[in-house]
């Protein structure tokens, strides 16, 4: 990992309040989405993110982003604080930092065209096109896939793979240096997501971008990611490149989501030893102290749940260097 | 799983929150409201005050001795520092205030918000007197233009491309575009003097004689709430067809409710929170165009009362009416956003 | 296995009328499906899957939709019943999960609210605390934690994946004879996928519940499906069981489909195959097989293949039915080849 660092996010706290109690005070629990998480990514490369749902990653997202700011925390952009900025430099951030959002319909106001949806960031940053706008959004939707006939047309006339492409082509138009993309191909079917993944990476080779890119298939983070952050229940509890992660998993919780993943091919299922995970998903209002994963796990002694693990160099043999584990007893440790 | 959990005991406290969350809102919202009421009374009495003209030499005609403005000077407070002019005023309005002493003192009770020499009365009573013919017409075209507005809207979007929605489009279009004191003319014109379908309006108040009250106030209620109605009706008919499209909406098809009870509890709901924000700020802007509407059905509204204020330069009635109106666009503000709250939880718990 | 089907659809068209002209979203669907079973759909984004689902239950949007064809469930025809019969249906013998799970609760209520509305629809004795724990307990079979402390929040409370689970937990609270699920745990994580696919067999095995699953998963569609069908431009191209699409698929696109899965194990880099070529215009459908301009083997002077729609027909030793005009053996072969 030599390329130098685009975006960094240092002591990461996102909470959010739930429930109060008396008029005047307090909330009185709050919901730790995302709980203290340091993040990198250099320029030029994609890192990938996995976890349980409800783990805080699109909360991350957003915090990165600058959608939302952190509770506490830090968000470096080419080493400049931007962690509250607003008002305009915030605006003009957003030609930086764009996002594809996790959910394709709410994201785009069912009252504008497509066309309009597309050219919508070029609008609030008074950006006009060379060649003028029209042109320049219809070349957006060619790139995603999309019938550039169907400019005039309305969100809700589209399918769900179709309105996902919408909000790629529109997170495209300003040529921003990082794409936060939330699950941006879940929604598309295999041969859609080949393309639009190929588009993604062909889009990074020519123009260097860096992509955080949350997904929940894990197959579609191997092909693209340069490095993994896995998460669970607002931290990340594994960082590693995607061969060792795949082959090696170092953390408890890796190696049960690995063993989860479907695959296409009928007969295999019975082979594989899926680990099912016992017990609740632990709530984010009041995490356990010690692990977060101790309920849950085979592996769990005395101390994982009285001491929280630090996130630290996985030790073990088959994993590079610079793969980090949070866990009292990683797996394949020497 | 234990017992306890599952009794309904249990959930209570867990509502009750959700309704704290609520209510801390509204709370937090009418408290915001009255800082807000500080501020423009404060605003409103400085702006008056700072006026160049002697508020004082206003108090009595032409051929007026100086003694007497001198006197009238002192019983006012005129000579006072400004912000002990202001201190006084709002002490007025909770307290009561005397003006001047011994025989001639003129006692206002609280509410208190100025003397008027030109008309001698207290400002409060003037408004008294003059505030429920405006509170009637406003409330009375208000409820009848939403319920107008709101009902055709939805019958137009329920019968989308059909004949009852071509006619409303085709009304709301003429509506939209005609100014309120051409069609306020118009209709007195063609009912009372052409038709003679009712008596020239003589406004009495409702409890005196009710006959009297609604055949002065039916015109101007429904010139009033035909003309705004039309905005309301476009702004319903295109919510409730964009709010149909909502993926929610069809899973509340989907779980087998009656269409009725989609519509009030899926698509109403979502349709009318834009029109609640703006039934607001229209609602203040009612206030102000009550002035043009008394002025031609001829109503002894507040309306006239502050045009009258402003050609005899009768200051404390002016500061008093413009406090008053300021403080009910305050309130029709605060109002919608408390109702924006109740209907989305998203705004509240934010 | 003869009996007759829970849901046969037969010859369904569903046209929408936009400013653009005719979107003929779903073309001469027939399928059915048996009680237990499971059947899954596959196929290119935009190819009417969710149009054919809403359509089951009569909800596609009534003034730009027109439908024809027939729907049969239990014998009688959805299509022609009247509204109270459909409001009968929705709900307690035919559920529906949405696609997208962020948009299908009402922003408005809790979602308790919601999934007690659902229930007491079709209970109407029912008191609201039973209800109510009818709908914790359902809560809590889909995963989701701590349910009586997040029942009555608001759904913007809740992360994707949960809201998700709330969605199938409305549907499923009613246990009704047909779920239709339209890409149920695309939001999902694996684990809680996994989770939430067991939850569905084990109410299939329990009472017999017919599944019709929506995915882009092929891995899902491997472990959860006996029956696949695979549409392309609004068309079944194939209808086949999971494990013939897997080991012998027998049309092209079905073909290209797979060959765009990525695996695991595989090392990863460079770049996916695809399909060449953009999914036909709905608004003016090619006069042969829909999927001609994009296929590999139509040049191989197959002029059928831009002229007439081939109809689905049965493969020669196997159980497929395929909508291709190539040689059905030579199809076999070629495509066994090219996969390797
Ligand atoms: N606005 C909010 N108010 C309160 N809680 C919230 C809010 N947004 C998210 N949360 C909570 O924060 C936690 C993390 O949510 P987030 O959406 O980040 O999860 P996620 O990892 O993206 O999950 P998924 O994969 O299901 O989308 C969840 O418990 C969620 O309920
Ligand atoms: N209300 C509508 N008006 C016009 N066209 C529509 C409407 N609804 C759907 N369509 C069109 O019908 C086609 C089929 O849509 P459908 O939602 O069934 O696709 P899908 O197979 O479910 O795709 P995905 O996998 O992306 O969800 C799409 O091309 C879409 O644009
Ligand atoms: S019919 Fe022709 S074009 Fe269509 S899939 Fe078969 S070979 Fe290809
Ligand atoms: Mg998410
Ligand atoms: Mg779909």
């Amino acid at each position: 990992m030599s390329s130098e660092v685009l975006l960094e996010g240092k002591n990461l706290v996102k909470h959010f309040p739930h429930g109060t109690k008396g008029l005047m005070s307090k909330p009185d629990g709050l919901v730790q989405a995302v709980d203290g998480l340091n993040i990198v990514l250099r320029k030029g490369q994609t890192l990938g993110i996995v976890g349980e749902s409800g783990c805080g990653k699109s909360t991350l997202a957003r915090v990165l982003a600058r959608l939302i700011e952190p509770t506490s925390g830090s968000i470096f952009l080419e080493g400049q604080d931007i962690t509250h900025v607003g008002g305009k430099d915030l605006q003009l951030l957003r030609r930086d930092i764009q996002m594809i959002f996790q959910d394709p319909f709410s994201s785009l106001n069912p009252r504008h065209s497509v066309g309009e949806i597309i050219a919508s960031p070029l609008r609030i940053q008074k950006i006009v096109p060379k060649g003028g706008e029209k042109p320049r959004v219809q070349e957006l939707m060619d790139l995603v896939g999309l019938n550039p006939e169907h400019y005039n047309r309305y969100p809700h006339e589209f399918s769900g793979g179709q309105r996902q492409r919408i909000g790629i082509a529109r997170a495209l138009a300003l040529n921003p240096k990082v794409i936060v993309a939330d699950e941006p191909v879940s929604a598309l079917d295999v041969s859609i997501q080949a393309q639009i993944l190929n588009l993604l990476e062909q889009l990074q080779h020519d123009l260097g971008l860096s992509y955080v890119f949350i997904a929940h298939d894990l197959s579609v983070v191997r092909h693209i990611a340069d490095e993994v952050a896995v998460m669970y229940l607002g931290k990340i509890v594994e960082l590693a490149q995607p061969a060792g992660l795949y082959s090696s998993p170092a953390h408890p919780y890796s190696k049960a989501l690995l063993s989860a993943v479907p695959l296409a091919e009928p007969r295999s299922t019975h082979m594989r030893g899926r680990i099912v995970l016992e017990g609740d998903v632990p709530s984010p209002i009041n995490p356990p102290i010690g692990c977060r994963f101790a309920a849950r796990c085979w592996k769990a002694q005395d101390i994982c749940r009285a001491q929280e693990p630090p996130l630290g160099p996985a030790k073990s043999l088959l994993k590079p260097e610079d793969s980090l584990v949070a866990c009292h007893f990683p797996e394949n440790s020497n | 799983m234990s017992a306890a959990v599952d009794t309904p005991f249990f959930y209570f406290p867990v509502a009750r929150l959700l309704r704290i969350a609520l209510t801390r809102f509204i709370v937090r919202r009418i408290f915001f409201a009255l800082v807000l009421l500080a501020a423009v009374s404060l605003f409103t009495y400085l702006l008056f005050a700072l006026l160049p003209t002697d508020p004082a030499a206003l108090t009595c005609g032409k051929n007026c001795k100086p003694e007497l403005i001198a006197a009238n000077r002192v019983r006012l407070g005129y000579d006072k520092p400004i912000y002990e002019q202001y201190w006084q005023f709002v002490r007025g309005i909770f307290a009561g205030r005397t003006y001047g002493s011994g025989d001639i003192a003129f006692k206002c009770p609280a509410p208190s918000l100025g003397y008027s020499f030109n008309q001698h009365e207290c400002v409060s009573t003037l408004i008294g007197k003059t505030f429920p013919v405006t509170a009637y017409l406003s409330l009375g075209s208000f409820v009848l233009w939403m319920l107008l507005g709101v009902g055709t809207g939805i019958i137009a979007a329920l019968h989308r491309g059909k004949w009852q929605d071509r006619l409303t489009s085709l009304v709301t279009s003429i509506g939209v575009s005609l100014p309120t004191f051409y069609v306020g003319l118009l209709v007195l014109f063609s009912v009372v003097i052409w038709l003679q379908w009712l008596p020239f309006p003589h406004y009495a108040s409702p409890t005196d004689n009710l006959h009297d009250f609604l055949t002065a106030m039916i015109l101007p209620w429904i010139t009033l709430a035909v003309l705004s109605a039309a905005s309301y009706t476009r702004l319903t008919r295109n919510g409730v067809l964009e709010a149909m499209n909502e993926d929610f909406v069809r899973f509340g098809v989907a779980k087998g409710l009656k269409n009725r009870t989609v519509m009030r509890k899926y698509v109403l709901r979502a349709a009318l929170i834009p029109i609640v924000t703006i039934a607001g700020l229209d609602f203040a802007a009612l206030l102000g165009g009550a002035i043009v509407t008394e002025s031609v059905f001829s109503l002894p509204g507040m309306g006239r009362l502050a045009i009258r204020s402003v050609t005899d330069s009768d200051l404390p009635v002016l500061v008093g009416t413009t406090l008053v109106a300021a403080v009910f666009i305050v309130m029709a503000n605060a109002i919608v956003d408390i109702i924006y709250g109740v209907l989305d939880p998203r705004v509240r718990l934010k | 296995m003869e009996s007759t089907p829970l849901l046969s659809v037969n010859n369904l068209s569903v046209e929408f009328s936009t400013p653009d002209g005719i979107v003929h979203a779903v073309n001469d669907v027939s399928f059915s499906i048996e009680a237990g079973k499971t059947l899954g759909i596959v196929g290119e984004s935009g190819s009417g899957k969710s149009v054919t689902a809403s359509s089951i239950l009569k909800l596609n949007s009534g003034v730009t939709a027109s439908t024809s064809g027939s729907i049969l469930f239990k014998g009688d025809n959805i299509l022609g019943a009247d509204d109270k019969k459909i409001r009968q249906l929705r709900g307690s013998e035919i559920a529906m999960i949405f696609q997208d799970p962020l948009s299908a609760l009402n922003p408005y209520y809790t979602v308790g609210h919601q999934i007690i509305e659902a229930y007491k629809v079709h209970h109407r004795g029912v008191k609201k605390p039973e209800a109510r724990k009818v709908a914790l307990e359902m809560l809590r079979r889909v995963g989701i934690p701590n349910p009586e402390a997040r029942i009555d929040e608001f759904p913007h409370q809740f992360s994707g994946g949960m809201r998700q689970r709330i969605v199938i937990a409305t549907a499923l609270i009613n246990s009704p004879k047909l779920l239709i699920a339209d890409e149920p745990t695309t939001a999902l994580d694996v684990t809680v996928q996994a989770q939430i696919l067991d939850l569905m067999k084990d109410i299939q095995k329990e009472n017999g519940m017919a599944i019709i699953l929506i995915t882009h998963d092929l891995g899902v569609v491997a472990e959860t499906c006996d029956d696949v069908a695979v549409m392309y431009g609004g068309r079944i191209v194939e209808k086949t069981s999971v494990n013939e699409l897997f080991t012998t698929p027998t049309h092209p696109y079905s073909f290209g489909l797979l060959g765009a899965v990525r695996s695991l194990d595989k090392s990863a880099r460079g770049s996916l195959r695809t399909i060449a070529g953009a999914p036909p215009s709905l608004l003016h459908l090619p006069s042969g097989c829909s999927f001609m301009p994009r296929c590999v083997f139509a040049n191989d002077g197959h002029s059928k293949c831009s002229s007439i729609v081939p109809e689905l027909e049965l493969v020669p030793s196997t159980h497929s039915l395929s909508a291709c005009h190539l040689r059905k053996d030579a199809l076999l072969k070629l495509t066994t080849k090219d996969l390797l």
